[in-house]
C-alpha cells in the first residue's frame, strides 16, 4: 500500500508542471486530455511510488492538489 | 504542510494539504506557472494558521491580482492604481483593531504608487504590504517596469533595458529600509519547497508584527511570469535563482522591534 495520496482537481489544473519537477518520486505527469480550459493537467502516473510529502501541493500556483498521508499504526 | 489541514481520515491515509479555509472555490485568472498563485495560497493559510479570518481587510492593486475579492473569503478593497497603500493606511486607521494587509505589483507599488509606498513606509502605518516582483507590467503585456533588470528584453525594451536610457532596477526594499518607519523589510521567492516554507514563515511574521502594533513591515517577493518571460514554468523558476536573485538578494533587510 503506498505511504501516500494525491488527489488533482484536474478542472482547476492549468498544467504548468511544477508539480511534476518538485516530485521527489515521480508520481505525476502531464496527461493527454485536455480539461475544460484546454490544458494538458497534471495525473497521477505511479500512485504507488506517493510517499505523501506534500512537495507538489506547495509548488502548486493554482491550490489543484490535495495530498493524503499514511499514519503510522497506533495514530 | 497547512497545519490547517483538517484531519480527515481515508482508510488510514490523513489529509495533510489542503486548500486554506481564507481562499474560496473560485479558481484563480493567473497564468500557467504564475507565482501569484503561490504566494496568495501562502497569505490564505498565514491567515488561517493566525485565526484572523474574520478580522482581516486586504486591499489589491490593479494588475494581475486585482481579482483578489473573488477569490478571498476576507473584506478585500480594490483601490485605484498605486493608491493601494493609502487605501490601507485609511481602513487601518479607521479600524486599528483589524488585521490589514496591502497587495501590491511592482507596477502599483514601484511605479504609478511609489509616492504613495514610500510615505505609508516613512509614516511607519501599521500595516503589512506583499511586493510582488517579476520584473514587469504582467497584466498589460510584459512592458519595461522600474524593477525590469539590465538587459532585460521587454515588449517595450526589445533591445533590452540600458541604464543610460532607463536608468536601474529600482530596489524598493533597501530604498525603504533607510527610512526611520518601517520595522520589518525582508525579500523572499517561492521557486522550490524551502523557499516557500521561509517565505510562509515571513509573512506570518509580519502580520504578527502588525498584531503587536510594531509598525510597517514588507515582504518582497521574486515572482515568476512565465508567459511575459517567453519561459516556460520551470525556467522562469530558474531564471529567479540565477538571475534576478543576483540583483535582488533574498533575506531579511531590516528587523527592528
Amino acid at each position: 500500500m503506498p505511504r501516500g495520496k494525491v488527489e488533482i482537481d484536474a478542472d482547476r489544473c492549468k498544467g504548468c508542471g511544477l508539480c511534476i519537477e518538485a516530485c521527489p518520486q515521480d508520481v505525476l505527469s502531464l496527461s493527454d486530455d485536455f480539461n475544460a480550459s484546454g490544458y494538458n493537467y497534471a495525473a497521477t502516473e505511479n500512485p504507488e511510488d506517493c510517499v505523501g510529502c506534500g512537495f507538489c501541493g506547495k509548488v502548486c500556483p493554482d491550490v489543484a492538489i490535495t495530498v493524503y498521508k499514511k499514519q503510522k499504526e497506533g495514530v | 504542510m497547512s497545519e490547517k489541514a483538517v484531519a480527515e481520515n481515508t482508510g488510514k491515509m490523513k489529509k495533510v494539504f489542503d486548500k486554506p479555509e481564507t481562499l474560496n472555490d473560485q479558481q484563480f485568472s493567473y497564468c500557467p506557472g504564475c507565482h501569484h498563485g503561490v504566494i496568495n495560497r501562502l497569505i490564505a493559510e498565514a491567515i488561517d494558521e493566525l485565526g484572523i479570518q474574520d478580522t482581516t481587510v486586504g486591499t489589491a492593486p490593479v494588475g494581475c491580482s486585482v481579482f483578489m475579492y473573488k477569490w478571498f473569503d476576507i473584506d478585500v478593497i480594490q483601490p485605484a492604481h498605486g493608491r493601494v497603500s493609502a487605501v490601507a493606511t485609511g481602513a487601518k486607521r479607521a479600524r486599528p483593531d483589524l488585521t490589514v494587509f496591502a497587495y501590491q505589483g511592482d507596477g502599483d507599488f514601484a511605479s504609478i504608487g511609489t509616492n504613495n509606498s514610500a510615505h505609508a513606509a516613512n509614516r511607519g502605518e501599521n500595516i503589512t504590504t506583499f511586493f510582488i516582483n517579476n520584473t514587469l507590467y504582467g497584466m498589460t503585456g510584459g512592458e519595461m517596469a522600474p524593477t525590469t533588470l539590465i538587459g532585460q528584453k521587454t515588449t517595450t525594451s526589445p533591445q533590452g533595458r540600458t541604464a543610460k536610457d532607463f536608468g536601474y532596477p529600482m530596489k524598493m526594499s533597501e530604498m525603504l529600509a533607510e527610512l526611520d518607519g518601517p520595522t520589518y523589510i525582508t525579500r523572499q521567492a517561492v521557486y522550490d519547497v524551502k523557499r516557500i516554507d521561509q517565505a510562509k514563515a515571513a509573512i506570518k511574521k509580519a502580520f504578527r508584527f502588525q498584531m503587536e502594533d510594531k509598525g510597517y513591515s514588507l515582504i518582497e517577493f521574486l515572482s515568476a511570469c512565465p508567459i511575459n518571460w517567453g519561459m516556460d514554468p520551470a525556467e522562469a523558476n530558474e531564471r529567479i535563482r540565477e538571475e534576478v536573485e543576483e540583483v535582488y538578494p533574498l533575506g531579511d533587510i531590516i528587523e527592528r522591534s
